[in-house]
């Protein structure tokens, strides 16, 4: 059974349709890669997962119909969103923007900064004072620390340096490799994404336009839609 | 010269606790009550602090949780002098003068109206959430001034300061004993909170309310529950402060007092552990020392704040140590 479920999803902002029709399932442990142009309507979706826009058609976690929760209610049921970007708690320090953050489960503050050790080395600075980059992984971590059964992370590697950008797919890999959590990427590094997504979901002017194994995804396909 | 916050704090909780010993031994009894109220104006101010300094709240209506204190005292004890009853519909008392029985009816009735105010008024931010307090302030001060049973425009005098079990209220050392040891206990509580999940939360969904609920908080909640706690802090404030001039009056529910909260705030430092208390010990001081000298002292007060805000967004404490609020 799937853990998230789209059929024949639509959302506006206000006058401004964005979603047609997205469909998209994804499995307890599986990692997919939801691609597509500028403006095809990705964020869209993940702020329609999310509950931070309205949306109508098929929309469950679990079997549950997600559209009858407010957006901190979605993210209790185990959607951990990493935000296009990051967004972290500007005022707080590391550590408090992942305490404040914390919810029961496998991930705790130690957890984090295994994966993250800059994280770990920076717990007193104030998250306005991190770098890009670390201000990226800090909103991994905090997004982590809510212990999520479906993880989003939407352009987490938009704007940083290549050296940061291996250190967040190599994390990415780990928690692929070592947990159970569903990730959904947005991301435009085709290569990356290959390497570490089973599954590829193709979203064209608001509807989903191809859905398969990202083995099967052909340069064509992804010349087409992906413009790479 | 920078100064560690942590000496600051300590050292001004030695000041609060020298200062009133000082008195004793000078025989000064009117420095312990000038303290006194510094003490309680800045219990009401760390109250405050919670919503406004952690939570980003400008509540401009606080004062109704400090007269809702004041007057919880007042009718109480009102009823224990005079020896009559006070009809509460479900059930009567006769009051009374025991001061912890006084706080717990004014912590809850207060907590309880913060409650209704929060639900209605946490829906808005900014300017609507400033003017839906100050309405609200406003709705509590007319209600005290028709209020002819409990005094009305005049105030309610009470003539013997309440009880405290084993010590002499009267005496203002004890009694200013009573309301140091009551500003500890709520510093200490006002520091846990801000280190702790709840606190940091409150403090995140300050910054960013949206962001807050994608990592599952409910942003009304936790500032309704603030907001809360803001109130019963500020209304145990409000029923010491009564207990001090042992009268209640409509003024309790003012806008100049809320006004004055948020002022004493801003003169120590916004969110600071102890800007309330070094605001309120400013604030009192330059009422009494200028106040003797002009009837216009408010003008200096407001010389002071103008300086504090444009040179020291910290506040004092901020421009002692040099750092910036966490938040200005």
């Amino acid at each position: 059974m799937s853990l998230l479920r789209i059929e024949n999803l639509s959302a506006s902002y206000g006058v401004s349709q964005a979603l047609f029709g997205a469909d998209l399932e994804i499995a307890q442990g599986e990692v997919t890669a939801l691609m597509g142009r500028n403006g095809m309507g990705k964020t869209t979706t993940v702020k329609a997962i999310c509950r931070m826009i309205r949306s109508d058609g098929t929309l469950t976690l679990d079997g549950q119909d997600l559209h009858a929760l407010p957006s901190h209610k979605v993210a209790r049921k185990g959607v951990g969103l990493v935000p296009e970007g990051r967004r972290c708690f500007a005022d707080l320090t590391v550590r408090e923007n992942l305490i404040a953050a914390a919810r029961p489960g496998d991930w705790t503050l130690r957890g984090v900064t295994e994966l993250f050790p800059r994280l770990g080395e920076r717990q007193g600075q104030r998250a306005v004072s991190l770098s890009g980059g670390e201000q990226q992984m800090l909103a991994i971590g905090r997004a982590l620390m809510t212990n999520p059964r479906l993880l989003i992370l939407d352009e987490a590697t938009e704007g940083l340096a290549p050296i940061v950008r291996q250190e967040i797919w190599a994390a990415l890999h780990r928690l692929r490799q070592e947990t159970n959590v569903a990730i959904l990427l947005i991301d435009k590094s085709l290569k990356e994404l290959a390497a570490v997504s089973d599954k590829a979901v193709i979203l064209e002017r608001g509807r989903t336009v191809w859905t398969g194994a990202i083995t099967d995804l052909t340069p064509e396909i992804s010349e087409k839609y992906v413009g790479v | 010269m920078r100064l560690n916050e942590k000496y600051l704090n300590a050292a001004m909780i030695l000041g609060l606790l020298v200062l009133p010993l000082w008195a004793v031994v000078a025989d000064q009894p009117f420095t312990i009550t000038l303290v006194t109220r510094a003490v309680i104006l800045a219990l009401a101010a760390v109250g405050l602090n919670i919503i406004l300094g952690i939570g980003g709240m400008v509540s401009f209506g606080h004062a109704v949780f400090f007269g809702i204190g004041g007057y919880a005292m007042g009718i109480l004890a009102y009823h224990a002098q005079t020896y009559t009853a006070l009809d509460l519909g479900l059930f009567t008392t006769d009051g009374t003068k025991a001061m912890p029985v006084i706080w717990l009816v004014a912590m809850i009735l207060s907590g309880m109206v913060a409650f209704f105010i929060g639900l209605l008024s946490l829906r808005t931010s900014g300017v609507y959430f400033i003017m839906i307090t100050l309405a609200f302030g406003q709705m509590f001060f007319y209600f005290a001034i028709s209020w002819a049973q409990y005094g009305g425009e005049d105030g309610l005098s009470i003539y013997v300061r309440n009880d405290f079990p084993g010590l002499n209220t009267l005496a203002p050392i004890q009694f200013y004993g009573i309301c140091f040891t009551l500003l500890c206990v709520v510093l200490f509580l006002f520091a846990r909170l801000q280190g702790s999940p709840f606190g940091l939360a409150l403090n995140a969904a300050r910054q960013t309310p949206t962001r807050v609920e994608t990592v599952g908080l409910n942003p009304m909640r936790l500032k309704l529950l603030a907001f809360v706690l803001s109130g019963a802090i500020t209304g145990l404030a409000g029923a010491l402060f009564a207990d001090l001039n042992r009268f209640v009056s409509p003024t309790m529910f003012s806008w100049q007092l809320s006004g004055e909260l948020i002022v004493l705030i801003i003169i120590g430092g916004v969110g600071r552990l102890m800007g309330p208390v070094i605001g309120a010990c400013v604030f009192v001081a330059l009422e009494h020392f200028l106040g003797e000298l002009t009837d216009f002292w408010h003008v200096y007060l407001g010389v002071v704040l103008l300086c504090i805000v444009l040179f020291g967004r910290g506040g004092l404490i901020g421009l002692l140590t040099g750092k910036e609020g966490a938040h200005v």
